[in-house]
């Protein structure tokens, strides 16, 4: 990476983590389900060649079900993250442009929000979906969006301060207008930006509500089922079905979050000088 | 002295006021996600039960419940309930939710304690650490360390630590609070705690890296001041600056942030006991929604809302109150 500025190295990042995102969701897609069926002559293998992340205790091989429960994590933890990017931006700039009444609502919903601990919350809301992939998604999107929208409401409240908006609402211009001309386009940068930062949360509370029992139903591949599985036989002494998804988990949240950082670094301009 | 008395007094009124409203507003919409639900409390209790019952009996018990009236009725009657302090009753335990409720804090008290005494001397020490020593060595390897500490799932670390000290290591018991067949009275203090450093720490590592970059950022803003600057041209050595100038600029608002942080605590909470099987109020909430246990779902739910809520209100009285930069600007 030396001789290389950071633009071109944050582009690298990019290129490289899409590679990687795309390569685990083609795999989870590809690998066949008589790749992760089990065999009770191979039954909890160390890894080996054959088997690098080894066994479960019914013989499934732990490198397929890792990949595939890490398809599962990639699109559940992007879902989610959009959408509460999303919500985040509605709310942000309905939060800072609206009336005084409005703006102490959408705080106090934030608030409300704030006020249950998320794990709980996502509990709470996946109970009520009855559990499943749909509860899990919902309960992770409603309940990550919070700090984005306050970061969003101050950036709109910030921007609505500056001279060349008055100026234009002088000149005519309708508010849905500069919404579209000189709101948004300051936006993007900081939407983005959380939109990448939000995945890694969005992963690991996936990961995690699964992990409780909540999430996915347990045939299911996903990190947090293998995870869960693993706690029946960690005082066998069966320490790779615990620690190696977990570790691909992990440098895949790092990824992102080495190209959230990234990014950050170069849209925000008070530090791009860094 | 008389209008600060005066300001404390409205400050405690007004938060006050926000926290009933606020947890009336949790109380509605839990109850409103949990009625929602497709799961039929009634179902999973008679499954609980482990015997057949009868019709006849089903419709007693869905009477006794209420579970046929309009929802609206039904919350109704709940809240009532809870302004009476009545939370309703356990399926799962056969018992008042109150009484459990009250059984699994006093565990997870002692638990969030440790974890949080224990995070908050872990970053602010490490926090001092890297922003005394910036961009040197000890801060870039402490900085890496946070970042990857905040990429990792909870419950994988609480995982590892359990295979590492003991399964492999044997130092630690592998889960629960107590030892397994002693009778809960004999069990001592020492073995209490004993069982308790294992989740403790987990916890603690998930919640420190927020206090350590902050504390950083802090001491980096004061280090880089004038009078910090003046301090040094009077020939203060760095410990002094850290004691004289750093600690009473840094302390406070590590606090605040430190009792902003119940809802993480809680939240990690959860997960931890789950992994330690430790029984408390994090497990007690994850086994009610696993097995439908309605009251105590709800009932923990606003009994988490409350202690955050808790914390966030010191955290502002602190902000607000103790620190005599804000009070200026209050006044």
């Amino acid at each position: 990476m030396r001789g290389m500025n950071r633009r071109a190295c944050a582009l690298c990042w990019a290129i490289l983590l899409a590679a990687v995102l795309a390569a685990v969701y083609l795999l989870g897609l590809l690998i066949p389900d008589e790749a992760v069926a089990g065999s009770f002559l191979h039954a909890k293998e160390a890894p080996s060649l054959a088997h690098p992340f080894g066994t479960d205790a019914l013989g499934r091989d732990l490198l397929m079900r890792t990949l595939k429960g890490l398809s599962v994590s990639v699109t559940v933890g992007i879902a989610a993250s959009v959408i509460s990017a999303v919500i985040a931006v509605f709310v942000g700039i309905a939060a800072a442009t609206g009336s005084k009444r409005l703006d102490a609502l959408i705080n106090w919903c934030i608030d409300l929000v704030m006020s249950v601990p998320h794990t709980v919350l996502v509990i709470l809301i996946s109970f009520a979906l009855g559990r499943g992939l749909k509860g899990l998604l919902i309960g992770i999107a409603a309940t990550h969006w919070c700090s984005l929208a306050r970061l969003i409401r101050g950036e709109v409240l910030q921007l609505r301060a500056q001279p060349y908006v008055s100026v234009s609402g002088r000149l005519g211009k309708s508010g849905g207008w500069i919404l579209l001309h000189h709101l948004l386009p300051h936006l993007a940068p900081q939407f983005f930006v959380g939109l990448v930062l939000l995945f890694p949360h969005a992963v690991l509370h996936e990961a995690s509500v699964s992990f409780l029992g909540f999430g996915l139903p347990p045939e299911q591949p996903a990190i947090g089922i293998i995870l869960s599985e693993s706690m029946r036989y960690l005082s066998t002494g069966m320490w790779w079905q615990a620690v190696l998804p977990g570790l691909t988990l992990v440098l895949i949240v790092l990824l992102v979050d080495r190209l959230g950082n990234q990014l950050q670094m170069l849209l925000d301009p008070y530090s791009a000088q860094e | 002295m008389r209008n600060s008395v005066l300001r404390m007094l409205r400050i405690f009124l007004t938060s006050g006021a926000k926290l009933a409203a606020l947890l009336l507003a949790v109380s509605v919409i839990s109850f409103a996600l949990v009625s929602a639900s497709p799961v039929d409390p009634v179902q999973q209790y008679l499954l609980s039960l482990g015997t057949a019952v009868s019709p006849e009996q089903r419709a007693e018990i869905e009477a006794y419940w209420g579970v046929n009236e309009p929802p609206v009725q039904r919350c109704l009657s709940w809240l009532a309930g809870l302004l009476r302090g009545n939370l309703g009753e356990s399926a799962i335990y056969r018992r008042p939710v109150a009484d459990i409720i009250g059984e699994r804090f006093v565990n997870s008290l002692a638990l969030m304690l440790c974890a949080w005494i224990l995070s908050a001397v872990i970053g602010f020490g490490l926090g001092c650490l890297m922003g005394m020593h910036r961009d040197r060595l000890p801060d870039r390897v402490l900085k890496k360390l946070c970042y990857l500490l905040s990429s990792v799932p909870s419950f994988w670390l609480g995982l590892v630590l359990l295979l590492v000290f003991a399964v492999g290591l044997r130092w630690f018991p592998v889960g629960f609070s107590s030892p397994i067949g002693i009778l809960s009275e004999d069990v001592t203090v020492g073995e209490r705690l004993h069982h308790l450093i294992l989740p403790a720490f987990t916890l603690s590592l998930m919640s420190f890296v927020n206090i350590a970059l902050h504390t950083r950022q802090k001491l980096i803003d004061v280090l880089n001041s004038d009078y910090v600057l003046f301090a040094k041209a009077r020939g203060e050595g760095k410990w002094t600056i850290l004691r004289r100038h750093g600690l009473r600029n840094i302390m406070l608002p590590a606090l605040t942030l430190q009792f902003a942080s119940f809802s993480e605590l809680f939240g990690g909470s959860v997960i931890a006991e789950n992994v330690f099987s430790y029984p408390g109020l994090g497990s007690a909430v994850s086994e009610a929604g696993l097995s439908s246990d309605v009251p105590l779902l709800l009932g923990i739910t606003l009994f988490s809302a409350l202690f955050v809520c808790a914390g966030n209100m010191i955290a502002n009285l602190l902000y607000g109150v103790m620190d005599p930069q804000m009070r200026e600007v209050g006044e």
